[in-house]
């Protein structure tokens, strides 16, 4: 079965922590880890994902077992983890599998904050990558279409996408209802996330004057900081900085807190007791909840600012659920596409609907033709079976023709196009020759 | 005159129901009203100040009645100074109750006009009473706008947002408003001491004679000084400054009537 040979492989925020993501380091080049992947054989497509929160890998192979260990060699050769390890850090999802996690992906049902916008333009970009190094084919090509059709679809369709704008937006509520004006303000951003970054924009339009953004490796850090024209600091001055920004967004994987009471007490008197808002978007938590106890400290989490705009859990998990089905009836109809990229279902759809329009054209004609004799009835019925059936043998000689494995999805696409079998291609036809 | 005085609090009252409306319903017209019953009562007000003052003879705060009276008259036109300087989101709402509470104290102390008792026949009497009135004014201004900045940095603090966080305006306009009211009624409570004390030189032939008013009203500078120089020093600022500034009020209320009920001394007639 073609479903079999899709692979989704990788680590992400769920399975491994920054810690590990940050030893598999594929920061500049993307072209250096498609380079790599090609020289995995039996890796005949491939697509390569890295984002702050996830490292992964959509591959067609049809030696999977062998690929897949490749692969993961690949993705953790850096990080100096037995295989063992890195099993335990990674997911791979096969087949069906493979496809609804890619959906999922792209529609942002598997982010650490659901519903937020970023990842489908990373995702796109990863996809033009590979497009562009030419390790995508049939396969990847329609499952990387269909999976920014899905996430489109679920955009549009449910309310996925609201509750990662408004806690962002809540928390430029907030502090405006803490400083009044924004103007002037500084804001500081720790560690990066989608979510973190959404923030910082939202605040930047709303008058923030500068971003500082400290980070663990000062790359990324300085890489941020130019998108908001700001200064990069490393994440040892955290403590120091404070003394001078009065927001600040932490959205580090630590698993431990980054700051503690003790820490920002000091720090308020040398500010003169100015408020400091802190927003924690990390899960698990950066920020000392008893930092709230400070006065003129105001920390809000995740929870609290999902809390603020008010959209309940049973809400959201509504929405995810709606979500959820919509990815599923998906995956089912990019299966049947799949199970049709095969010799025999599409010598069969050929041969069904080159008889539908015979029996259709025939009944046209006989009916408009008066008089004729069933001898000559006979004879026209005779010539559109036979137009049918020699216009319809080469192109059936020319898929059960043997070929190279790699060469066979791309003839079946290309016999599907030319006949119009999937029904979205049709539907494309008939919408560009209107 | 009762019948004047009476439709002043009325229209005080109504003034601050229609504020009260509005910060329920948020119905902007309920404010308009409430904006123009506060100006006209206002207006009105000043017109029994003067006419009051024609009657007696002398200025007309010598009894309880008379001072809260103007007390109540000096917090309305403070507020509208400061509504025409720079707004502060549904201060009115938190100001106007105020002011009809003192009206509803004023309404129910006698409004008998005294004769002047020798003591009081002086120059002074306007000068100081009226400074002090109109400082402890502004220090009610700034009451107002603490209990608005606990309340509105409450529900930031808890995380849990009912009425008054999307009704009250920031915690730094609150914090600037408390700034602001006692940059002015701070120099003016000093300036009312330092004329009471010229004044009691002449009267009574010392300076300060730690009668118990003269003993609260240093009290409550204490409490004003100590706030505006940590403000200025360290930067004490938000919650601190907001309790400080309900403590120091309550502190200048005692000096107003307190003194005069449980404490008695020389100061008492103003009672």
């Amino acid at each position: 079965m073609l479903a079999d040979t899709i692979v989704a492989l990788g680590v992400n925020h769920k399975t491994a922590p920054v810690a590990i993501r940050e030893k598999l380091a594929f920061s500049g080049d993307c072209k250096i880890p498609l380079q790599k992947l090609e020289k995995i054989p039996g890796c005949e497509e491939f697509c390569f994902l890295s984002t702050c929160n996830r490292v992964e890998v959509f591959f067609v192979a049809k030696q999977r077992e062998e690929s897949i260990k490749n692969v993961l060699d690949f993705l953790f050769t850096k990080s100096g983890l037995t295989s063992k390890e890195s099993k335990e850090y990674s997911y791979i999802h096969q087949g069906t599998e493979a496809i609804t996690h890619l959906f999922r992906v792209a529609s942002s049902l598997d982010s650490m904050i659901v519903g937020e916008p970023q990842i489908l333009g990373q995702l796109k970009d990863a996809y033009r990558d590979a497009a562009e190094f030419k390790s995508t084919g049939v396969i990847i090509n329609r499952l990387m279409n269909k999976a920014f059709s899905v996430a489109k679809r679920i955009r549009s369709e449910t309310n996925i996408g609201s509750s990662a704008v408004s806690i962002s937006f809540a928390a430029v509520q907030l502090a405006k209802k803490i400083f009044g004006n924004l103007n002037g303000k500084r804001v500081m951003l720790v560690g990066a996330g989608e979510m973190a970054e959404l923030a910082a924009e939202h605040l930047v339009t709303q008058g923030i004057s500068r971003v500082v953004v400290a980070n663990r490796t000062i790359e990324r850090a300085m890489k941020l900081a130019r998108r908001f024209k700001g200064t990069a600091v490393a994440l040892d001055e955290l403590v120091p900085q404070l003394e001078h920004v009065d927001i600040m967004i932490s959205s580090t994987g630590s698993p431990d807190m980054i700051l503690s009471r003790g820490q920002v007490k000091p720090i308020m008197r040398k500010r003169r007791n100015s408020p400091l808002f802190l927003i924690d978007i990390a899960v698990p938590r950066d920020l000392d909840p008893k930092l709230n106890g400070l006065d003129n400290v105001y920390l809000y989490d995740i929870d609290d600012l999902t809390h603020v705009v008010e959209i309940n859990k049973a809400e959201r998990d509504k929405e995810a659920m709606v979500a959820e089905r919509i990815v599923k009836e998906e995956t089912l109809k990019f299966q049947q596409w799949l199970e049709n990229m095969e010799i025999s279902p599409t010598i069969v759809a050929i041969r069904k609907k080159a008889e539908e329009v015979r029996e259709k054209e025939l009944a046209k004609t006989l009916s408009s033709l008066n008089g004729l004799s069933t001898k000559d009835k006979k004879s026209i019925e005779m010539l559109a079976t036979s137009l049918v059936n020699k216009l319809l043998h080469n192109p059936i000689v020319f898929l059960k023709a043997e070929c190279a494995p790699e060469d066979k999805e791309q003839k079946l696409d290309l016999t599907r196009k030319l006949f119009g079998l999937d029904s979205g291609q049709s539907a494309e036809d008939r919408m560009s020759s209107e | 005159m009762a019948l004047f005085f009476s439709i002043i609090f009325f229209g005080y009252v109504l003034a601050s129901s229609n504020y009260v409306i509005f910060f329920y319903n948020q119905n902007k017209q309920f404010r308009t009203v409430a904006r123009s019953i506060l100006l006209a009562t206002g207006v009105l007000h000043l017109v029994y100040l003067i006419s009051r003052y024609i009657m007696a003879g002398h200025t007309p705060l010598t009894s309880n009645h008379e001072a809260v009276s103007f007390f109540a008259l000096a917090m309305t036109w403070g507020y509208l100074s400061f509504r025409w300087r720079y707004q502060v989101k549904n201060f009115g709402t938190f100001v106007s109750p105020l002011i009809s509470l003192l009206m509803l104290v004023a309404l129910l102390s006698s409004n008998q006009i005294n004769e002047l008792p020798p003591a009081l026949q002086s120059n002074w009497l306007p000068v100081h009473a009226s400074i002090a009135l109109i400082a402890n004014s502004f220090l009610a201004l700034a009451f107002c706008g603490g209990i608005m900045y606990l309340l509105q940095e409450k529900e930031i603090k808890k995380k849990r947002f009912g009425m008054f966080y999307s009704r009250l305006p920031s915690l730094e306009a609150l914090d600037s408003l408390n700034h602001h009211c006692l940059a002015i009624g701070f120099p003016l409570m000093t300036l009312g001491i330092i004329t009471g004390s010229v004044w009691a030189k002449q009267a009574w032939g010392s300076y300060w004679q730690w009668d118990p008013k003269e003993t609260w009203s240093l009290i409550t500078w204490f409490i004003y000084a100590a706030l505006l120089h940590q403000r200025l020093t360290v930067g004490w600022r938000g919650k601190r400054a907001a309790i400080m500034a309900i403590i120091g009020f309550s502190a200048a209320l005692f000096t107003l009537w307190g003194v005069s009920y449980f404490l008695g001394g020389i100061h008492s007639y103003v009672g």
